[in-house]
């Protein structure tokens, strides 16, 4: 995979291509071993329940990795964001089910800058509702 | 219980060096689902122009929360961590993080605040080489909720 996308090719306003992902139960562990991240919340029922989650929640951070997938497969070059901030105002609850919690994710330009670089502005939903605030990424690109 | 606001402007000592192993880059890879092989493939990162695999954007988390669970575990701040969600989270590079990278974290706390009964608690974590090169900063705000009802995502 080699970076495809020009700077001089991009006008503010164009959308990226969208992804969903489906967030089971399973990625929640493997993102807890992966990040150190072992907050119980994540993976035990009774204790999300216990403290007043509908149920277990998938890590923010590991929707804060999926989201920005959006910009790395666009742009193909990882490497290429420069800056990458959101908040999380609203809990991404993953039941024990074999379908997932599915995150939907899109991204557009907001602004292209003389340096180089353009904002890309990231929406997330689940169960339509946004998952992700203010989530912008700052991109360089050739 | 209010957080205790002598921890405002606190800094932390420099963590011992961190280093990024290709296999860790493509554990957390695969936890999160991507393919991308610049993550996973080393042929793939050097036709990229990089020295070694490249580190998805959120993996300083790996080294930046574990530098700060110092001061969030420190039980003079008065934090319960039953009641901890994830606010914001940012990074701000310098450079990409490259396995191979020796990586050194200090965390701060820049500021607690109470907003309508839930204490904010904003950090940062400037992650440097060995020889003080500055690779990213992690900003975080961590919210320690007043009530049972949760109102963000971690």
């Amino acid at each position: 995979m080699v970076a495809s996308i020009r700077h001089d090719q991009i006008e503010v306003g164009d959308s990226l291509p969208a992804q969903s992902f489906s967030l089971q139960r399973l990625n929640l562990v493997m993102y807890a071993g992966a990040s150190g991240d072992f907050n119980v919340i994540h993976w035990n029922e009774r204790i999300a329940k216990s403290v007043g989650l509908p149920d277990v929640i998938a890590h923010g951070m590991l929707t804060m990795a999926e989201a920005i997938r959006v910009v790395t497969d666009w742009a193909g070059d990882p490497a290429a964001v420069q800056e990458y901030g959101v908040r999380f105002t609203r809990p991404v609850v993953v039941p024990d089910e074999d379908t997932g919690a599915v995150v939907e994710v899109s991204g557009k330009i907001a602004e292209k800058r003389t340096d180089g670089t353009v904002r890309v502005d990231l929406t997330a939903t689940f169960n339509g509702s946004t998952v992700l605030g203010r989530a912008q990424a700052v991109v360089a690109l050739p | 219980m209010p957080l205790n606001p002598d921890f405002i402007g606190r800094t932390y000592p420099p963590s011992a060096p961190y280093q990024v192993g290709r296999e860790k880059i493509r554990e957390f890879a695969t936890a999160i689902g991507d393919s991308n092989p610049a993550y996973h493939d080393i042929e793939s990162a050097w036709a990229l122009g990089h020295p070694d695999l490249v580190a998805p954007p959120t993996f300083p988390i790996v080294m930046t929360m574990k530098a700060m669970s110092v001061a969030m575990f420190d039980p003079e701040l008065g934090l319960d961590y039953s009641r901890v969600v994830h606010g914001e989270q940012k990074f701000v590079y310098s450079r990409p993080v490259f396995a191979g990278d020796n990586l050194i974290v200090t965390a701060s706390i820049d500021n607690i605040r109470s907003v309508a009964g839930n204490d904010l608690i904003t950090t940062r974590a400037d992650v440097v080489t060995e020889g003080g090169q500055h690779v990213v900063t992690a900003y975080s705000v961590i919210v320690s909720r007043a009530t049972a009802l949760p109102g963000s995502g971690d």
